[in-house]
């Protein structure tokens, strides 16, 4: 459903008349169009040290206009603050206090990225205290930066230079249009030893096949629309009944179409032997299938708890046992799972569907621990607020109460989902796994 | 294109044409799903499916080839318009193709000895018929008034063409399966034959009992999952009743035969409604498919059409199958005992059973088919095992991609063994077939 409010207050009058009575102005997001440049203006990079230094020279690699201080009357196209080398509280006072006036001069669209070490790898209370100071300050960059500014976080794992393929591959997606509706998040990243081709390259994706199910209409055709975009050959997935609309977005990507119900037993045997038939190799797999059957608890059935259960996540368990023992499956694989801050905060009236998703999250992790430094990934991306056709049935008040309560004041888009999967699904997302991704502009639920 | 391997002028040597697979759209009673969609429209989403499946887009296929029972005269080139509203490339040429009920088996032998040739690698067989959206036609009064009105040059001359009309002119002349020739319809023609060999109407509703049995089978372990895309909302054949019994269809009252000495036994429920529907096949050579990655899900072995005397009275308007199949068989060295799988097209129950019985009979088969004996029995069990016509319904150009297509999937889901197909027409035709499994 059309953000009404979202296209009235980014006109002039209206526009006004929102800034004098203090309401809303969110802004229309600056979104990924290849062959766009990475940022809307020169980047900032603040703080002193190792990861300062090689963070600015990749930009310069990258043919950005790099600077190291602000220049008076300079608009940014966003600031990176380094802080991977702090080891006392005191030690972010300088760079945040030197961000203050750089977030000022931030065009819109513009981003702000921190680079930092994980709390819990530090070796001292003071050195992970001021690591861990970083995220509070981060998130509260993020709810105070306005016209579609983001700010989100880099934390380089086990080490990791700031450099190393997967840290410059996040960064690259952070600055980039693709994140336009991920903020006041952080990407964990570990060291990855292969060598990566740059993610925004015209095809990213080229050469990979993928499978999404529950591609026939809503954010999962829009997955796959953005994973043939960056070049992947895709299998469609969804229900027998859902064949005509499948068939649509099939014929629209140059994919092939697979009518299955993925609750199916031999559902992930069928998949495998088509791409392996057809393709010869399996490189994505997106778990998009999902549905709701709300209730509150009280007036629930097992009907509608077991179905729930059944495609959201026991499918996806008995798929990915597949999958990870199947040649088929490529040895650089990724999986991706759709979770949702329903899984994270709780939802009224979504017992089942919150169990299943944070299911979803459990069974990312653990399967992310096994696969570790075997060179498939498997993540979680938790989408909000998201315009669909589900979240156009809500009560309307409810809705914009909804796309408000974030910190970009809107909703998202299924492309901002579809983003964040390719993203993942792509060489240089190769240094996440087991996290969970929120696409919710920073939504308080959850948070 | 000269540099295709095996499409060059002057190949001489036949290879094989296999079937890829199919696609058809649900098939809707008369009326119901489809009242509002033309024949370009159920064709278009039946070749769109086919399309999406196998990752054809934009694809310069070698050739469709489909066609119309009962067709508008502005859809002369139904099948190339299809074409153009698909997702295939505009390049792809295609012809038109009508043979009544036989039109879709007809067009999958056409492609298949093209392919075998190698005047083509890749070919889309296939038909659609709409009961719903048919022509209705002025009558012959209003249509020669109205040409020569066009022909008029003075008001004098028009106002005698104008003159001309009468009332009764006025009424259009609505579509019926009547055959020219004799005013019969083809319900009447075939209770002849019926009566003639002496069908019981317990055997004729035990065989639909049969077919919406195994049509409901089918679905249940999703046979149909890689043979069909839901269209207009309907995600299955409208026409099966999963729940119907012996004792339901025996409560039917008869609706031909009524006129005739002997007990009409022909009802609604073992002749077949009239249908909506469209239904699509994906042939090919072997080059094209491994090129393609496809499957290869049988080979298109031989067909052969016969045709017979039915205006005088000679043989039934639908029994030309049983004179088409001995020459098939002989001429490619095959029994009946040959064969895993018979797909006999259900015009009505009594059809099969006709043809079945006329097979079995030394006395017909001497004399009228000039063999040494009887041609042989037909394993029952064997006989249309995912359903046919009478549960799926029969939009009469559609039903020949259905039966290919389900066919070759039978075959290749059991490895091994061959399939015989046998489709009763109009005009006193038929055409049999034979597919093998790879």
């Amino acid at each position: 459903m059309a953000d009404t409010y979202l296209g009235l207050v980014n006109t002039p009058l209206p526009g006004k008349l929102a800034k004098t009575l203090g309401l809303p102005r969110p802004a229309v997001l600056r979104r990924y169009t290849p062959g766009d440049p990475l940022v809307p203006g020169p980047v900032l990079v603040l703080g002193s040290g190792p990861g300062a230094d090689a963070l600015a020279d990749a930009l310069l690699g990258w043919d950005q206009d790099v600077r190291r201080h602000l220049r008076p009357g300079e608009k940014l196209g966003a600031v990176i603050m380094a802080l991977d080398a702090v080891s006392r509280p005191e030690d972010l006072g300088a760079p945040l206090l030197e961000l203050g006036p750089a977030v000022r001069a931030l065009l819109p669209g513009g981003r702000v990225v921190s680079l930092a070490r994980p709390a819990e790898e530090a070796g001292d209370p003071a050195t992970a205290a001021a690591r861990q100071g970083v995220d509070g300050a981060v998130r509260s960059v993020a709810k105070e930066l306005r016209a579609g500014a983001t700010a989100n976080g880099i934390v380089l794992l086990d080490g990791a230079a700031a450099d190393s393929p997967g840290a410059l591959g996040a960064l690259r997606f952070l600055l980039s249009g693709r994140s336009a509706y991920v903020d006041g998040q952080f990407l964990r990243v570990s060291a990855v030893p292969a060598p990566m081709e740059p993610a925004d390259a015209g095809a990213p994706l080229a050469g990979r096949t993928a499978v999404v199910t529950g591609a026939a209409r809503g954010i999962g055709a829009k997955i796959a629309e953005v994973l043939h975009r960056d070049g992947a050959k895709v299998v469609v997935v969804d229900v027998p009944a859902a064949g005509e609309q499948l068939a649509a977005v099939a014929n629209r990507i140059g994919g092939t179409a697979l009518q299955i119900d993925i609750t199916a037993p031999d559902a992930a045997a069928r998949i495998l032997d088509h791409v392996k038939e057809r393709h010869g190799a399996l490189d994505i797999f997106v778990h998009n299938a999902g549905i709701t059957r709300d209730k509150l608890l009280a007036n629930m059935d097992p009907a509608r708890w077991n179905a729930v259960i059944a495609v959201n996540i026991s499918s996806q368990l008995r798929i990915n046992d597949e999958l990870l023992a199947s040649p088929v499956f490529s040895p650089e694989g990724r999986i991706i799972s759709l979770a949702s801050t329903s899984g994270i905060a709780g939802n009224r009236g979504q017992s089942n569907y919150a169990a299943s998703k944070a299911g979803v999250i459990g069974m990312v992790r653990a399967t992310a621990a096994a696969l570790a430094g075997s060179g498939r990934t498997i993540n979680a991306v938790a989408p909000g607020f998201i315009e669909t056709d589900m979240t156009a049935k809500m009560p309307m008040l409810t809705r914009e109460a909804a796309r408000r309560l974030s910190s970009l004041q809107q909703g998202g888009q299924p492309v901002d989902v579809a983003e964040t999967i390719a993203f993942l699904a792509s060489g240089p997302g190769g240094g996440i796994n087991g996290q969970v991704i929120r696409v919710c502009g920073q939504n308080l639920v959850g948070a | 294109m000269s540099n295709q391997p095996g499409a060059g002028a002057g190949t001489t040597t036949v290879r094989n044409a296999v079937v890829i697979g199919g696609n058809r759209i649900p098939f809707a009673r008369s009326g119901g799903a489809y009242a509002q969609s033309s024949n370009k429209d159920m064709l278009i989403a039946a070749l769109d499916g086919l399309v999406a499946r196998f990752g054809l887009q934009g694809e310069r296929v070698g050739q469709v080839a489909a066609g119309a029972v009962l067709k508008h005269s502005r859809d002369f080139n139904l099948t190339r318009e299809a074409v153009l509203g698909s997702a295939l490339s505009a390049s792809t040429p295609a012809y038109d193709l009508q043979q009544a009920c036989a039109t879709g088996l007809e067009t999958v032998v056409g492609l298949a000895n093209k392919i075998k040739l190698g005047q083509i690698d890749s070919g889309i067989a296939g038909g659609v018929d709409s009961a719903s959206d048919a022509p209705i036609v002025v009558s012959e009064g209003l249509r020669r008034v109205l040409l020569d009105l066009s022909r008029a040059r003075t008001p004098k001359q028009k106002l005698a063409a104008v003159s001309r009309l009468r009332p009764r002119d006025l009424a259009p002349n609505a579509p019926t399966t009547g055959e020219p020739r004799t005013g019969l319809s083809m319900g009447e023609h075939q209770a002849l034959t019926t009566a003639a060999w002496g069908i019981t109407r317990e055997a004729q509703d035990e065989l639909a009992f049969s077919s919406h049995a195994n049509l409901a089978a089918a679905y249940e372990r999703g046979f149909f999952e890689d043979l069909m895309t839901p269209y207009r909302g309907l995600t299955r054949d409208a026409n099966l009743r999963a729940d119907t019994s012996l004792e339901k269809l025996a409560k039917l009252k008869p609706v031909f035969g009524a006129g005739l000495d002997t007990a009409a036994t022909m009802t609604a429920g073992n002749s077949t409604p009239l249908t909506d529907g469209a239904a699509v096949v994906l042939l090919g050579s072997e080059d094209y498919a491994r090129a393609n990655n496809l499957p290869m899900l049988a080979n298109v072995v031989d067909a052969e059409a016969a045709a017979v005397d039915f205006v005088n009275g000679q043989e039934g308007l639908l029994m030309a199958p049983v004179y088409a199949m001995p020459r098939l068989l002989q001429r490619n060295g095959l029994h009946f005992d040959d064969f895993d799988f018979f797909e006999i097209h259900e015009a009505f129950a009594s059809t099969v059973l006709s043809s079945i019985a006329a097979w079995e009979s030394e006395k017909f088969c001497r004399t009228r088919l000039g063999l040494d004996g009887a041609l042989g029995k037909i394993d029952r069990s064997k006989l249309n095992v995912n359903g046919s016509s009478l549960a799926a319904g029969h939009p009469f150009a559609a039903t020949g991609g259905r039966i290919v297509a389900s066919l070759a999937k039978a075959l290749a889901e059991k490895g091994s063994g061959r399939g015989l197909i046998s489709v009763c027409a109009a005009g006193g035709q038929g055409v049999v077939a034979i597919l093998e499994a790879r």
